[in-house]
């Protein structure tokens, strides 16, 4: 299909081309045309956000409980470098964005224009490609192209800048299916590599997957296989931060999540395994701890998509580069016409050795007295919403960690959480996306009040588009971890790490127009749980928690896996020494 | 301790197929990276050495196909085999980019520097100048009645060497255009 356009209408063509039915965004001078089409057409919703940096979030959240392209669209200047938040958090949590920028007129770029910025250059570190759009002929290929690029391999975003002038004039618009993109990343992996994988599977003793976002972002192709993996083999299995969900948390075979506050015996098994199976995750710094100390003596296995993970931070014996489903399907291939062996006897005591570091239940806490633990308030949110079709959000910080501790996930694109970049902020804007994907699921955003302030004006966009969020608040009046690292590491300083002049989160929401509760008594807090559960709209939930609270499991920097230190009366005095208080 | 045969430079990242590539020592590497010829290819190319504290020790990059809108980027680097390994892969990601090739581990290759030299002098000095210009086979491009630009083409050793001697002789400006790199053979 070739057709004469003006450019404004190809983006919105485009768009509709490829699948695309919510736009979050923002209107300004440099995007006037693209919002007159938008305003007279039907097929695409657009979702008018209170700031950028909340269209790219919302997009996000949108992209990562779908598995779909989420799309922003902002104006040129302040717009876009607004958005330089969402697309570093995207790149980061390899999240399949599209964002759209006006840019001034072409013949304006570069004599300081008004609302100009060098958006292709400014963002070009933080977005997996991006394009300047100078041609209107060029402009449906390139957004075509983008989103292939988006999408295709390790996913992330991309941003397709579209001076005023390009927006304006007539071209010839370019269907989807034009020229085919050099850019096909291997989805295959190498037969010989898998086929090493599969020998090491049968012999290994204390082997252990240990997975990643990758999984999920494979599809669900991948988590199917992965389970079936797992059920197969009956192998032990934890997971990142970023890939909860892909192996059901009530799964027999579930560690837990692994990591700085990961549980006890996630981290004890790789520390203590022979084979590491590492499936679409990335050796992140939150996970290894100290390189030298990591997982000394085990045989390491890499699947990932991306060539450029492998041996970056972590030398690995058997790297496979491909796509995890196609990957997984060729392993179960092999495995099973090998004879489906594995060293059952090896296998069952390493299970037994794992049972014994379970029973020392690393989440244990006692909730006593008339203020909620923070983690009495999670563990009775996970009891009373499980059986509900439930998406989790969340902010960055201590209350991040708990809810990925205290909340189960059964199914992938549940959870959704700034992993990489941690940006105080995403998860209001991040609850709205997903809310947007799903009118009639519970959404709920588990916060901290210092982050949630960081978006809030978000409210203003659930109340208009009828979004009935649930923001729970896990209110200690401080930067918790920000406090908790202060006490650990520098004396119990506590510079600047409380949150003083707090709003009244309740008087708030009902400024919004939304529904306020507060809650500080553990014996009230399951009916007030139930109240936002189902109230029908958006509520603020503020739940005043124990203010000194400490996020534990811990491995200190500097320290390796089996150096952690546990929940209750821990001995915090010489946590962290030497060269570890460097670390982040 | 010599008896338990770990070999040099073995990490303690892992137990087994201890590579003796992975050792700390700094080599040097000529890359050639074949890109899309669109605007940005060469600041993304080049900020991803900024970005990723990568070195550049030289860099050429001209269109090489302009049917083809692709233009070739030569690059030498140096980093320990690890850090090599991963600007290779690092580079391999950049969209626009078609192609890497290591020309240092992947069979022979051959590198040509071209470079000008402006040296200004009277008397022997400059008879001295154009004797070893001779030698070099460097060829005079301009000539006034007090100074000469020589244009020199060969390694970049040979380069080096010819800008010693030139040194005492008058040598008042130099420009290098960076190593072009070919793989040998077909």
């Amino acid at each position: 299909m070739t057709k004469a356009m003006t450019g404004a209408k190809m983006v919105v063509q485009a768009l509709v081309d490829q699948g695309v039915d919510v736009v979050f965004g923002y209107p300004g001078g440099a995007v006037l045309p693209i919002y007159d089409e938008i305003f007279q057409q039907n097929h695409i919703q657009h979702v008018l956000v209170r700031h950028e940096q909340g269209a790219v979030h919302a997009a996000e959240g949108y992209a990562r409980s779908t598995g779909k392209l989420g799309v922003a669209l902002v104006t040129s200047g302040p717009g876009a470098t607004n958005a330089v938040t969402g697309l570093t958090d995207a790149l980061l949590d390899s999240i399949p964005i599209l964002v759209l920028t006006g840019q001034v007129p072409t013949f304006m770029i570069g004599s300081d224009a008004f609302q100009e910025a060098d958006t292709v250059g400014i963002t070009r570190p933080c977005t997996k490609h991006n394009w300047l759009v100078k041609d209107t002929d060029d402009l449906a290929r390139t957004i075509h192209e983008a989103c292939h690029v988006a999408t295709a391999g390790r996913p992330g975003p991309v941003l397709v800048d579209i001076p005023k002038d390009v927006q304006f004039a007539t071209g010839t618009y370019t269907a989807k299916t034009g020229r085919r993109s050099h850019y096909n990343p291997q989805v295959k992996g190498d037969i010989n590599a898998i086929t090493d994988l599969v020998k090491a599977l049968e012999k290994a003793k204390r082997p252990l997957f240990y997975t990643g976002g990758g999984v999920i972002n494979s599809g669900d192709a991948a988590t199917q296989l992965l389970r079936e993996l797992v059920a197969a083999t009956n192998f032990p299995i934890t997971s990142t931060l970023m890939g909860l969900g892909c192996y059901p948390a009530s799964g027999d075979n579930w560690l837990g999540m692994l990591g700085m506050h990961g549980l006890y015996e996630a981290n004890m098994a790789m520390h203590d395994c022979d084979l590491m199976i590492n499936i679409g995750a990335r050796f992140d710094d939150r996970i290894t701890g100290v390189v030298e100390k990591f997982s000394p003596n085990s045989k390491k296995a890499h699947i990932d998509i991306d060539p450029s993970s492998i041996n970056k931070v972590i030398h690995v014996d058997i790297p496979i580069v491909g796509d995890i489903a196609h990957v997984l399907e060729d392993l179960l291939k092999v495995w099973k016409s090998r004879g489906r062996k594995t060293n059952a006897e090896g296998v069952s005591k390493w299970w037994d050795q794992i049972n014994e570091w379970r029973s020392i239940d690393c989440l244990k806490f006692t909730q006593t007295g008339k203020v909620i633990k923070p983690q009495y308030a999670l563990s009775r949110l996970e009891a009373l919403t499980k059986k509900y079709d439930r998406y989790i959000t969340t902010e960055v910080g201590q209350h991040q960690m708990w809810a990925a501790q205290y909340l189960g996930f059964e199914d992938p694109n549940r959870w959704m959480t700034s992993g990489g970049l941690g940006t105080m902020g995403y998860g209001t804007p991040a609850s709205i996306g997903v809310q947007m994907a799903h009118r009639d699921s519970l959404v709920i955003n588990v916060a901290g009040e210092a982050s949630w302030l960081m978006n809030m004006q978000e409210m203003g966009t659930a109340m208009q588009y009828k979004l009935p969020v649930k923001q729970f608040i896990l209110n200690n009046e401080r930067l918790g971890m920000v406090r908790q690292w202060q006490e650990l590491l520098h004396g119990e300083r506590y510079s600047s790490s409380w949150s003083e002049s707090l709003p009244d989160f309740v008087k708030l929401a009902e400024a919004f127009g939304a529904k306020g509760i507060i809650c500080s008594d553990p014996a009230d807090l399951d009916d007030a749980i139930m109240e936002m559960i189902t109230y029908d709209g958006p509520v603020i939930f503020d739940c005043l928690v124990e203010k000194h609270e400490n996020c534990f499991p811990m491995i200190p920097s500097g320290k390796a896996h089996n150096d952690m230190i546990l929940g209750e009366n821990a001995d915090t005095a010489n946590a962290i020494q030497g060269a570890g208080g460097a670390l982040v | 301790m010599s008896a338990l045969n770990i070999k040099k430079g073995a990490t303690s990242h892992s137990a087994y197929n201890l590579k003796s590539g992975y050792v700390d020592t700094v080599e040097r590497h000529t890359l050639a990276i074949l890109v899309e010829n669109e605007p940005g290819t060469l600041a993304r190319v080049i900020g991803l050495f900024a970005g990723r504290g990568y070195n550049i020790e030289s860099l050429t990059v001209a269109e090489t196909d302009h049917h083809g809108h692709l233009s070739r980027i030569t690059i030498v680097t140096s980093g320990t085999p690890q850090v090599i390994e991963q600007i290779k892969a690092q580079l391999g990601r950049i969209v626009p980019v078609h192609r890497v090739n290591d020309l240092t581990v992947e069979g022979p290759s051959v590198e040509r520097e071209l470079a000008l030299f402006k040296v200004a002098g009277k008397g022997d000095a400059r008879i001295e100048a154009v004797r070893l210009a001779d030698i070099f086979r460097a060829n005079v491009v301009d000539s006034t009645l007090e100074s000469f630009v020589f244009e020199v083409v060969g390694t970049s050793e040979k380069i080096d060497a010819f800008a010693e001697l030139m040194r005492p002789l008058g040598l008042t400006e130099v420009v290098r255009t960076g190593i072009a790199a070919l793989s040998r053979g077909t």
